[in-house]
């Protein structure tokens, strides 16, 4: 149980010292999104571009280009609204070898206000045909995560978060490219999820069980690409569907969940939980996950509220 | 520095040159649509670097340690197809599929469908970026390849570019050109309000009236030559400088002055002729000036595939 930057910067000392094509272009925030391990451990190899995220992206296609396996290093937000143009012609249209690591996304990164939170990256990502976009739980998953990234050649976008996750796998988990997750079986509603909002739904269905609730728990790690029919077989059956993600509820995990299952013959109700149209606030985590419904109470609240809902239709 | 059969005479540029636009011209009337003034401004300037500078490998255009280009201004994606073609990399029968369904050459570039090409570009003032990278990655791989952007003179407004200029500068990269194809005419222009209120903006077309560009690049920690970029002699050695590079560690800019739509009478420094299917009188006019003899236009893409084959 470690803070997701600390692991992700040592992982890219270690991904540096085994693969000499690793680089690290940063766009000044190393010190926050803890990529300064590796301009320590490689310095040559780490390429300051200063605070100019649009050349930070365009960079690193260059650099791909020759053959380089470039990491970016900045907020999520800088990235995939401010370089947004040049992800898209010259990373996903290019096929580029890019690894875009989102640090700081979601709601919870500390007293910065809605220009610094990254509520809709995971929509605008996954609209980009060739993207890879993933949502690691936990540590475990995130290192597995690099591993595959690294060896794999085509763009990755990797969101990440600030702070400490609490562990959802272990030290055994290997990522697939695609593969759910389905932790918890269940039968009275089936908990969607992804990223590190994983454990919050997980403490969520422990609250519910005792109450008697049969939640399923399903982690999607990988929103693109998805093993559809997986997501299809895991939520047969439920008559409730709830998405949980610290994102807006449009685009995201629930849009998607929502465009599977809306084609196919069981469509369950389905609710979304998440930030509603609107941006975020410079507040605690604590407020933010009340506030916006995803703490493991709030969560609770929201399931029984459904399912009294649900008995009384 | 070229790989091109070395047993053959020196190319004939101007020739070539004149080959490659009347290639543009029967390409944007046949796709009806795509761009003229753009590609013919730079034609001299692209026919010379593909033809006596690039150390490139037509039978092998994934060659790792060859020169990189990037057309940033990828509007002019046709003149660049027609140099391609000329130079072997595909037939030149070909170019007549230009923005056809299925077609690898597509309206503005695509890495992903025409070997040949170092970047997808059309979105504006992004090719510089790319460029520093392939520089900057040269140097972390210890190679020599040079790396060479083409931009246009109205795509430099761009805010991204001058991120890049920045960087290239700050990491010493004297293994990157730009060049600037200055040919001070975009495709609509700042309103020019001298009727109005008395208050000169110049020439409205002419995206940087009022400002020394040299100065500015100069400013920004770059080695500046300024040029004609129709004078073939002035090309070629603006071109050896910049790859013998800068003592200083410079990256190099070279500010190609040239005139939109050169090489077809009609088109010379006419805006009009940015974006525009040749009537099919003007077609004619552009085949009096522009249309080589039969004997010319060498097979350069069979000569190629014979070649990779040995």
């Amino acid at each position: 149980m470690r803070a997701m930057r600390d692991v992700w910067g040592e992982k890219l000392v270690q991904l540096g010292d085994t693969d000499p094509r690793t680089v690290v272009v940063d766009g000044d925030l190393a010190n926050s999104t803890k990529a300064d391990n590796f301009a320590k451990a490689h310095p040559d190899r780490f390429v300051q571009i200063g605070i100019a995220e649009q050349n930070l992206i365009g960079t690193a296609a260059g650099l791909a280009a020759v053959g380089c396996v470039p990491w970016t290093s900045s907020f999520t937000v800088f990235l995939t609204h401010r370089a947004l143009d040049p992800i898209r012609m010259l990373v996903a249209q290019s096929h580029a070898n890019v690894k875009i690591a989102g640090s700081y996304s979601g709601l919870l990164i500390g007293a910065v206000g809605k220009t610094h939170l990254d509520i809709q990256d995971l929509a605008i990502m996954r609209a980009m045909p060739g993207m890879t976009v993933l949502a690691p739980a936990d540590e475990h998953e995130l290192l597995s995560m690099m591993d595959w990234a690294q060896a794999m050649t085509g763009p990755v976008y990797l969101r990440l978060v600030r702070d400490v996750v609490p562990d959802v796998f272990d030290s055994s988990y290997v990522f697939e490219p695609g593969a759910i997750h389905v932790l918890r079986p269940g039968s009275d509603v089936a908990l969607v999820s992804t990223g590190p909002q994983t454990s919050r739904v997980l403490a969520a269905s422990d609250q519910l069980a005792a109450e008697g609730v049969h939640a399923a728990v399903v982690h999607v790690p990988s929103l693109k690409p998805l093993d559809t029919q997986a997501l299809r077989m895991a939520l047969q059956g439920s008559q409730l569907v709830v998405t949980v993600e610290e994102h807006s509820v449009h685009g995201g995990l629930g849009g998607l969940v929502a465009e599977e299952l809306s084609s196919g013959s069981s469509r369950p109700r389905i609710e979304r939980i998440g930030v509603a149209d609107g941006w975020g606030e410079s507040a605690s985590n604590e407020f933010m996950l009340d506030k916006h419904g995803l703490s493991p109470d709030r969560i609770c609240d929201r399931v029984r509220s459904l399912l009294a809902t649900a008995v009384s239709r | 520095m070229t790989t091109a059969d070395t047993t053959a005479s020196p190319p004939d540029l101007p020739a070539l040159a004149r080959q490659a636009r009347w290639q543009v011209i029967k390409a944007v009337t046949g796709a009806k649509a795509g761009h003229i003034g753009g590609p013919l401004s730079m034609m001299d300037l692209l026919v010379s670097l593909y033809f006596t500078e690039l150390n490139i490998r037509v039978e092998e255009p994934e060659w790792p340690d060859r020169d990189r280009f990037v057309l940033s201004k990828g509007h002019a994606a046709i003149g660049l197809y027609s140099v391609l073609a000329l130079r072997g990399f595909l037939p030149v029968s070909e170019l007549s599929t230009f923005d056809k369904a299925d077609s690898r050459l597509q309206g503005h570039p695509d890495v992903t469908r025409l070997p040949g090409l170092d970047s997808s570009t059309g979105s504006l003032g992004q090719g510089l970026s790319v460029g520093v990278g392939m520089a900057l990655g040269a140097q972390l791989a210890k190679k020599d390849f040079h790396t060479w952007v083409m931009l246009g003179d109205g795509e430099i407004q761009e805010g991204m570019v001058w991120e890049a200029v920045q960087l290239a500068a700050r990491y010493k990269l004297s293994n990157l050109t730009a060049i600037v194809d200055r040919n001070g005419l975009q495709q609509f222009g700042l309103p020019s309000t001298s009727e109005t209120t008395g208050t000169d903006r110049g020439d409205r077309r002419d995206p940087w009236f009022g400002v020394d560009l040299s100065a500015v690049f100069q400013a920004f920690g770059w080695r500046v030559i300024e040029l004609n970029g129709h004078d073939f002699d002035q090309i070629h050695n603006s071109y050896q400088l910049a790859r013998a590079g800068d003592f200083n560690g410079r990256p190099t800019v070279l500010i190609a002055h040239t005139v939109k739509g050169k090489g077809l009478s009609l088109a010379e420094g006419a805006h009009t002729w940015h974006s525009i299917v040749p009537s099919p009188d003007d077609f004619e006019k552009a085949r009096q000036e522009l249309e080589p003899d039969e004997i010319e236009l060498l097979d350069s893409y069979a000569h190629a595939q014979q070649r990779s084959q040995v």
